[in-house]
């Protein structure tokens, strides 16, 4: 053990290094990249269909809807984030590890964000066209959601992290986290529809912006805990 | 005053002062709701604008404030035992899941059919009822992730987690709700629309909280001591108890 | 006492059905509250002298035979 630690990389190196190697990893599966979007997709059809074509009537409920759909397909990937690598074993590992698992945590919260909310942030005005959102509110919906999927990222990391190692986890970490994905919610439809009306977005912006900042801050001590938790169980 | 907090840690003791307390707890506790139940349903003058519906405040007010106390009774529970790891604090705190579960159920009920005779409606999303809901679903969380661990130590210490989490976020869903209330109500009526409450109608309401505060107690303690049972149930003093119990 | 006859004290004006109804579940939630802790208390205890009895060989009396 004292051999690991002489030898053992720098944090920032460290971190580097898992950032990387969940990336290629996920990379090597692009369908499960793929498998949020296409939820994304097949949900924002499901809205015309169960509420009519209307136009007018979609675009007045396009911003709740865009988030809500955002929601959704966050709490559908909020439990791969580390389900893998408890399965076999590699979580242990990093429990073990020298590096402060509060920056580790982040790494991997980081990985999983940018595989899941960031790409949704990037694609979502195809969407928000296809349910005749107005266009100078795409601006504040990539932004809000930028912002937003980050916090729901490291909030799912938690539930995802009490619940790794349960058997029968399911539909559990979705009653857990959806609770604190509501102020999100809130927050981030409300930016949208104030650029809707024109009005400025920024202070809901900047809302959500502190919240991520609580996020970054706290979060990971939680998900230390929890997996730390569940491993140990 | 430490042997105190080291007592507090053995179940036997624990067991036996929640036992003492409760004898006379509880039944101070029935006189105390049969007083304030009576006196509000039957001894106060109705409400000017909403007439006898109004009565429900003797229980839904007192219900919403316990279930939100107890919420933070549980959170300061699960972090003695997640820092001191005192065993006795996560029986506590578990005990407080299922009272606050319950409480918050009334809170919500009491308030839907309030809202029917005076807004005409069951459901109303108004900032208040929609936290007590958030509220809902925070302690149903607790309760679901400590049935799902097998684990029952590994079970309280994620509770103990959770609920922590669920304390920082209190706030923020609550002012989160609230000011999404104001934005979409242009003209908000304020759920207890009367500033001022005449006194004749605040004491059976202060008496009814007291009654509830007590009531959360006692079914915490009753609780705990069910709880200690049940994890000491091989140990020689509970043997013995078990011998001794006449039903 | 504000009502007259004890039909009033039900009636309440028409919002008798919403009064009583809310205070008849809160008030079944509270007995439920309070009861099962003793239940299970009782379950345990009697379970446990059913099991020391039979490991002593003693009689099992109705009330534990279960």
């Amino acid at each position: 053990m004292s051999v690991a630690t002489r030898n053992a990389p720098g944090t920032a190196a460290f971190c580097l290094g898992l950032l990387r190697r969940q990336l290629t990893l996920a990379a090597r599966r692009p369908i499960e990249i793929g498998n949020p979007l296409l939820f994304f997709a097949m949900v924002v059809a499901l809205f015309p269909l169960g509420l009519g074509p209307a136009p007018d009537k979609l675009a007045g409920f396009a911003p709740g809807i865009l988030w809500i759909i955002a929601l959704l397909s966050s709490l559908l990937t909020s439990d791969t984030v580390f389900r893998s690598d408890f399965e076999d074993g590699s979580l242990e590992q990093l429990l073990l590890a020298p590096q402060p698992l509060f920056l580790s945590v982040l790494a991997y919260i980081l990985a999983h964000w940018l595989i899941t909310g960031f790409l949704l942030a990037l694609i979502s005005p195809v969407f928000a066209v296809m349910i005749n959102l107005p266009a100078e509110a795409i601006g504040a919906l990539m932004a809000s959601l930028l912002l937003g999927t980050a916090v729901l990222s490291l909030v799912g990391g938690i539930g995802a992290a009490l619940t790794v190692g349960l058997k029968r986890g399911g539909m559990l970490i979705s009653l857990l986290i959806l609770p604190f994905y509501m102020p999100v919610l809130i927050f981030g439809s409300a930016a949208v529809q104030n650029a809707v009306i024109g009005a400025p977005a920024g202070a809901y912006l900047a809302i959500l912006g502190s919240m991520l900042c609580l996020a970054i801050a706290l979060a990971p001590f939680a998900i230390a805990a929890g997996l730390r938790i569940s491993v140990d169980a | 005053m430490w042997s105190f907090f080291h007592k507090l840690g053995s179940p036997p003791w624990l067991y036996r002062i929640a036992g003492s307390i409760l004898r006379w707890l509880l039944p101070i506790t029935l006189l105390m709701l049969c007083v304030g139940l009576v006196w509000g349903l039957l001894f106060t003058a109705p409400d000017f604008r909403q007439g006898n519906s109004y009565r429900i405040i003797y229980i839904h007010v007192p219900a919403a404030v316990v279930a939100l106390a107890g919420y933070y009774v549980m959170a300061i529970a699960g972090g003695v035992s997640l820092i001191w790891k005192m065993k006795m604090a996560d029986v506590a705190m578990r005990a407080c899941a299922p009272v606050g579960a319950a409480l918050t159920f009334i809170a919500l009920v009491t308030g839907a059919i309030w809202g029917k005779p005076t807004w005409g409606t069951w459901w109303v999303w108004d900032a208040r009822i929609t936290s007590m809901l958030i509220l809902l679903f925070l302690y149903l969380g607790v309760v679901a992730l400590y049935e799902a661990y097998d684990n029952k130590e590994a079970a309280s210490k994620a509770c103990a987690v959770l609920t922590l989490v669920g304390t920082v976020n209190i706030p923020i869903i609550y002012k989160s709700v609230d000011w999404w209330y104001s934005l979409h109500q242009p003209a908000s009526i304020k759920f207890t629309g009367e500033s001022s409450i005449d006194p004749s109608m605040l004491y059976p309401l202060l008496l009814m909280i007291a009654a509830f505060y007590a009531l959360f107690t006692c079914c915490l303690l009753m609780n705990m001591r069910a709880d200690i049972l049940q994890r000491e149930a091989r140990t020689n003093w509970v043997r013995k108890l078990a011998l001794e119990y006449r039903a | 006492m504000y009502f007259e006859t004890l039909e009033a004290a039900i009636a309440m004006d028409g919002h008798g059905g919403f009064v009583w109804s809310a205070y008849g579940i809160c008030l079944l939630v509270l007995f439920f509250i309070l009861l099962a802790p003793r239940r299970r208390q009782k379950k345990i205890l009697l379970r446990l002298a059913g099991e020391q009895k039979r490991q002593q060989g003693g009689p099992i009396t109705l009330e534990e035979g279960k």
